[in-house]
């Protein structure tokens, strides 16, 4: 009786282990084009498509996060494909809205740019190194290994150790793209995430590297860039060189759905503005 | 009467089902790797992917050579081999034929433990102790090296190998042992003339679950390699098969994405060829015995 009693309980065990995985498809949404003529205060709903720049994620993510919680029938999805690929979706039509951590060329017509938010780069050493002040064109011999001794950008006689981020990281792009070092960067040492990164450069006496600015904490020392300091507010009026715009894409003409558009006046919100900060980016100025 | 018989036939259903899992998994695993790793070699070219020497996944013009991922990983893990098989074989004789059973059994739960430790624990303590402790040691300028690498798995191979080869000596018979005594060889004698010897095949199978270990190993080895994709030096930063898949996995996308899962599938395959050695020797082993 009791090997009977036992036998139940671990069919009954099984069968719910199995059943565990089945009963999760209850949130799918319908089509993004469905609410676009009535704007009706309440009751939201769709799908708003975002795709884009993977260095956006973080703050794309947190602003979908709040915006479905504020909207819960509104489902913002995102592919993270990069800023080109994000801007073509846009252009497109297979996006609702495009993510940009660069700013439109001058042949991408037909768009519109919101800058959303804005990212600091901050060029980090250790504490313990002397150099205070770099220029764009000394951090681009650093990383591409021409400079290799700290004494040559006036430090000690010591070897330089550059360390950054793994290929595809979105940190990584935005340093290589800004101080124009794309593919050619030496590395010492790639590590898959900010923390990582601040960490290799508090142990190492010798080595460089790059973070978000809102990750650089005081275990490590932030370099003027061409005699700038790395803070929000330089970074705000434009006078540190390594940073970029966080920009939403959208058609120029296109008829935005309901829901999409109440996600881009969210994101542009005084609201959205602590998100942003807590996603580590900058909330653009005069919001 | 009966109520036995079903409880029987269910449970031996059961019984099936659970060993079906394995194999389902095993196999379902094994497609997914082929059928996911092949289009990205197909579109690389096998030549140009297992022997190109440059990895540049993300570049305009992405090249995707995995030479230098293949030789670290070899070289990791033969220098971990290096180090942790003689030091552990001699760690399996000290706790099978030469130490005090009381202290034998102190140590022997040592060892297991080391076995236990998360990988991850193994990574923090080479990157805050082990790394800069290379560094100021060497004088080299960065302590994220090949070497470190190698000095972290030759402590985490140690377990299996200890555990299997102290297992085979154990097995050895004791009159063998005797014998040779009695023939007036000294205890030392004993052990390497005869003891080890006759445990070869156990021995061997705990060095090659050993590599298994090594070659697999990704997070410890991440955090203390560096994971540049330099062709490898002992005193400088590599990228290993495991590391290289898991260190773009986040953010790749594309082609990139799926030479990731190619390079999964060379692991793939070196850890099966293990394998079937592995198995080889343990079923030679046996033979022996009987």
């Amino acid at each position: 009786m009791k090997k009977l009693l036992s036998t139940v309980l671990v069919t009954v065990l099984c069968v719910a282990l199995f059943a565990g995985c089945s009963s999760k498809k209850e949130t799918a949404a319908s089509p993004s084009a469905a609410a676009s003529a009535e704007p009706t205060e309440e009751a939201l709903s769709g799908t708003v498509a975002t795709n884009g720049s993977t260095s956006m994620e973080k703050v794309i993510a947190a602003l979908s996060e709040a915006f479905m919680a504020k909207n819960p029938d509104v489902t913002v999805t995102y592919d993270a494909t990069g800023s080109g690929a994000g801007i073509t979706a846009a252009t497109d039509g297979t996006a609702d809205i495009g993510l940009s951590s660069r700013d439109l060329k001058t042949e991408e017509t037909g768009l519109d740019a919101t800058v959303v938010a804005l990212d600091g780069i901050a060029i980090i050493v250790n504490k313990s190194n002397t150099v205070t002040d770099l220029t764009l064109e000394q951090i681009a011999g650093l990383a591409k290994g021409e400079i290799t001794n700290w004494k040559d950008v006036g430090g000690p006689d010591a070897p330089v150790v550059f360390v950054g981020r793994e290929a595809g990281s979105g940190t990584r792009d935005g340093f290589e793209a800004i101080v124009n070092v794309k593919d050619a960067c030496k590395y010492e040492q790639e590590l898959t995430s900010t923390g990582a990164v601040i960490a290799a450069v508090a142990a190492n006496e010798n080595a460089i590297g790059y973070a978000s600015l809102s990750a650089v904490d005081d275990t490590i020392s932030a370099v003027m860039v061409g005699g700038v300091d790395c803070t929000e507010e330089t970074v705000l009026d434009g006078s540190y060189a390594i940073q970029r715009n966080f920009n939403i894409i959208t058609k120029q003409g296109a008829e935005l759905s309901a829901a999409a558009k109440a996600f881009i006046e969210f994101a542009l919100s005084d609201e959205a503005e602590t998100i942003i900060k807590n996603a580590g980016a900058i909330p653009p100025s005069g919001k | 009467m009966k109520a036995r018989n079903i409880t029987e036939k269910i449970m031996h259903v059961i019984f099936i089902v659970c060993g079906m899992i394995s194999i389902v998994a095993v196999l379902g695993i094994s497609a997914y790797m082929i059928i996911s790793g092949l289009p990205a070699i197909k579109e690389i070219g096998l030549k140009e992917f297992l022997l190109g020497q440059v990895w540049k996944s993300t570049a305009s013009e992405p090249l995707f050579g995995i030479l230098p991922f293949i030789m670290s990983s070899f070289l990791a893990t033969f220098g971990a081999i290096l180090i942790g098989v003689p030091v552990g074989l001699l760690m399996s004789v000290f706790l099978s034929k030469v130490a005090s059973p009381k202290l034998a059994s102190a140590v022997r739960p040592a060892v297991e433990l080391l076995a236990g430790i998360p990988s991850v624990v193994y990574g923090l303590v080479g990157m805050i102790v082990l790394v800069p402790f290379v560094m100021d040691v060497f004088g080299v300028k960065s302590g994220s090296t090949l070497f470190t690498a190698i000095i972290v798995l030759a402590v985490m191979i140690l377990p299996s190998i200890v555990s299997v080869s102290e297992n085979a000596l154990n097995a050895v018979p004791k009159k063998y042992e005797e014998a040779s005594l009695a023939l007036g060889a000294t205890k030392i004698e004993t052990i390497f003339k005869v003891s080890i010897p006759s445990a070869k095949s156990g021995i061997t199978a705990g060095i090659v679950l050993g590599i298994g270990r090594a070659i697999g190993e990704a997070m410890a080895v991440m955090m203390v390699a560096g994971n540049v994709a330099n062709m490898p030096k002992l005193f400088g930063s590599v990228r290993l098969l495991t590391t290289a898949i898991s260190s773009e996995m986040s953010y790749a996308s594309g082609l990139q994405k799926q030479a990731l899962f190619s390079i999964g599938l060379v692991l793939f395959v070196f850890i099966m060829i293990i394998n079937v050695i592995l198995n080889s020797l343990l079923k030679g082993g046996y033979r022996n015995e009987n």
